[in-house]
């Protein structure tokens, strides 16, 4: 089984700025990592190669600046064979579209995949719609939110989804593409083994020449939305303190009158 | 060609059959938008057997009903249910197509808007129209909240958005509103599914799924025990609220798994959150920070639960909340 698995390079830090001007993320000169939620991805993938065994292949698919190839070396350190990274600056600015057209169209250069992992929502953008808008373009079986992969076999999967109220069972043929929650597993660390592969892995770097979509369709100006405005909204608690050993009533009070303001009683 | 778009659209939200009242908050949404542009509100509603339910997005705003009822559409399914809503989008071409960031709105929109190729903002918590130049305008946190981002989508139709859950109230049910219910069809390869729903799990909570809950009362290791966790059963039912944990709690048996709020558990935005001896660790705020309102009661002054409060009560939970289900009974 052929096994992709789309990883993004999202800011450790939490100071991350806005371009007023173009209303994208500023990622020059801040420290980068992994998008946590694509670990669990990452894990998932690795896992079904120790169970399907002989002849799964797993590749790691980023886009983003040259540096996020790191993003693909800590993947490839948890047990992946190959990466690809897609940059260029005319992606710059990408919105979700954009964004999936690219990678969807990284996905068919390097060959196509059985099965597309993605993690759930990366922790910068937080749409969680790259995931989905690759399986469409691509024409995958797109099942999101899932938390077990049960089978995985002859054309088909059986996986569970996490939803409002419980878990489904879906059964969809293959290939498909599954968005994760991190619920599905616990990622491991990297052995040294692990990183020392990584290192020495050659990580082919494909540009906007190398794609087969019009430049019209890439970058800022093939994204249909626009950031027109960022602002950073202090999280304002009122944080009044009030200790129950002066009073039980009073702070039971307290707690009533804010019940009242909020229409719950 | 995007004056041929007019009209605001929602997505209703079946579940388990039945209409489900995010529905109603999309159509407060909706109402807005469209009375600002002067155009229809249209509710979409897509199930098996629900045609006779549709009265009630009329009562709730709409001005008309689109409805594809069929046995195909008995369950949600991303393939299926996206296909359909193309069909439809494809042939009444409104300007505006809103639907709830729930787990089926978070995976049918991001299908349906590559398909169409337009953009899709997600999450939202205000939407408003920039009058001069004809435009949704979108609000949306982003990198956890320590951002707002004002999206637009200038060119492409539909302008697409998914509404973050009760970020507005329903109106009130009016009965005297009138409306038109309108029978769609769709072709059968848009109605067929590659996908099979095998079975549905349900969770044993009490209350509302935690997503879904107004009121969520969240216990710790501060219980000191799992039978206290009776009390923010019983103190949940009297809020019409659901029981969630720290994963101390869960870790300790005291709660199941379903109820885990945090980084490794969910991701709850409430109207009310109250905590009851859980410390604030950082992979806790992950998942409660967005509630609407913090109360958390703890015997440690400095718990840095306390700097996300609105209201820190500084006390033993095991006489607070006696207390507070005494009042409320009362
Ligand atoms: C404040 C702000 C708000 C924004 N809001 C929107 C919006 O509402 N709608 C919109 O269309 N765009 C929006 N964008 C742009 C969006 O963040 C970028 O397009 C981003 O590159 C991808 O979106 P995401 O971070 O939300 O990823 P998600 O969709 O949350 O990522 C889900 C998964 O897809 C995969 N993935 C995502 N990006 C990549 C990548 N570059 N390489 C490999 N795999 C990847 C990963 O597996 C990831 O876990 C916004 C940007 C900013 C700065
Ligand atoms: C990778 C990772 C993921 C994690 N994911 C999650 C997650 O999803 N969710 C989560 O919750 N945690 C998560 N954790 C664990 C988290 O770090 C904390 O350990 C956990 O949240 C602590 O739970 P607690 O607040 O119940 O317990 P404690 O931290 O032990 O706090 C108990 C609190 O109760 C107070 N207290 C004691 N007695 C009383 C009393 N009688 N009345 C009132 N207050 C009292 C104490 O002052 C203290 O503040 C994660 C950790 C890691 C490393």
């Amino acid at each position: 089984m052929r096994i992709g698995v789309l990883v993004k390079q999202v800011p450790a830090t939490e100071n991350v700025r806005i371009d007023e001007e173009t209303g994208t993320m500023v990622r020059e000169g801040v420290e980068a990592e992994l998008n946590p939620l694509d670990l669990h991805a990452v894990e998932e993938a690795v896992r079904l190669k120790d169970r399907l065994g002989e002849g799964t292949e797993i590749t790691v698919i980023s886009m983003g600046p040259p540096q996020a190839q790191k993003a693909v070396r800590a993947a490839i350190a948890m047990g992946c064979d190959r990466g690809l990274l897609l940059s260029d600056r005319r992606f710059a600015g990408s919105d979700t579209l954009a964004t999936a057209r690219t990678l969807a169209a990284g996905v068919q250069k390097a060959g196509g995949f059985d099965l597309l992992l993605s993690g759930e929502r990366a922790t910068d953008g937080e749409t969680g719609q790259v995931g989905p808008a690759v399986g469409q373009i691509l024409g995958l079986s797109v099942l999101t939110f899932v938390s077990a992969v049960e089978s995985a076999a002859k054309g088909s999967l059986v996986v569970r989804r996490a939803v409002e109220g419980g878990h489904e069972r879906v059964e969809a043929p293959l290939p498909a593409m599954l968005s994760v929650v991190k619920e599905i597993n616990t990622p491991r660390l990297c052995t040294l083994g692990g990183k020392i592969r990584a290192k020495k892995t050659e990580i082919p770097v494909l540009g906007a020449d190398d794609l087969p979509i019009p430049p019209e369709l890439l970058g800022l100006p093939g994204s249909p939305t626009k950031v027109v405005k960022v602002s950073y909204p202090q999280i304002t608690r009122s944080g009044k303190k009030v200790a129950a050993a002066d009073s039980l009533n009073g702070a039971v009070e307290e707690i009533l009158s804010v019940l009242r303001g909020r229409g719950i009683v | 060609m995007n004056e041929e778009y007019r009209g605001v659209w929602t997505l209703s939200e079946v579940r388990e059959g039945r209409i489900h009242p995010v529905s109603y908050e999309l159509l407060a949404w909706g109402r807005d938008l469209a009375d600002t542009l002067g155009v229809p509100l249209s509710a979409v509603l897509l199930g098996s057997g629900v045609t006779e339910q549709a009265p009630e997005l009329i009562v709730h705003g709409a001005d008309q009903v689109y409805v594809v009822d069929d046995p195909n559409l008995a369950h949600f399914k991303a393939d299926s249910f996206s296909k359909t809503l193309a069909e439809l989008v494809n042939r009444h071409r409104p300007e505006i197509f809103i639907a709830s960031a729930t787990s089926s709105g978070r995976t049918v929109m991001p299908v349906l808007y590559a398909d169409l190729e337009t953009g899709l903002t997600a999450d939202c918590t205000e939407l408003g129209i920039d009058t001069k130049e004809r435009l949704l305008l979108q609000t949306r946190p982003a990198i956890g909240g320590n951002v707002m981002a004002d999206i637009k989508t200038p060119l492409r139709r539909p302008q697409m958005c998914t509404v973050r859950p009760r970020s507005k109230k329903p109106l009130p049910p009016d009965r005297s509103r009138t409306g038109r219910i309108i029978a769609e069809k769709a072709v059968p390869g848009s109605l067929s599914s590659v996908m099979k729903l095998l079975e549905f799990l349900p969770e044993k909570n009490v209350g509302a799924p935690l997503q879904d809950a107004e009121v969520i009362v969240a216990g710790g290791k501060g219980m000191k025990k799992g039978a206290n966790f009776a009390l923010l059963e019983e103190l949940a039912g009297l809020l019409g609220g659901s029981v969630g944990a720290s994963r101390t709690a869960v870790d300790l048996n005291w709660a199941p798994y379903s109820s885990q709020v945090g980084l490794s558990g969910k991701s709850v935005t409430p109207k009310l959150y109250i905590a009851c001896g859980i410390s604030g660790a950082v992979q806790h705020l992950a998942g409660m920070s967005a509630a609407d309102t913090v109360i958390a009661v703890n015997t440690d002054p400095e718990a840095p639960i306390f700097r996300v409060a609105d209201l820190a009560i500084v006390g033993d939970v095991l006489e607070v909340i006696p207390a507070l289900i005494g009042r409320l009974k009362s």
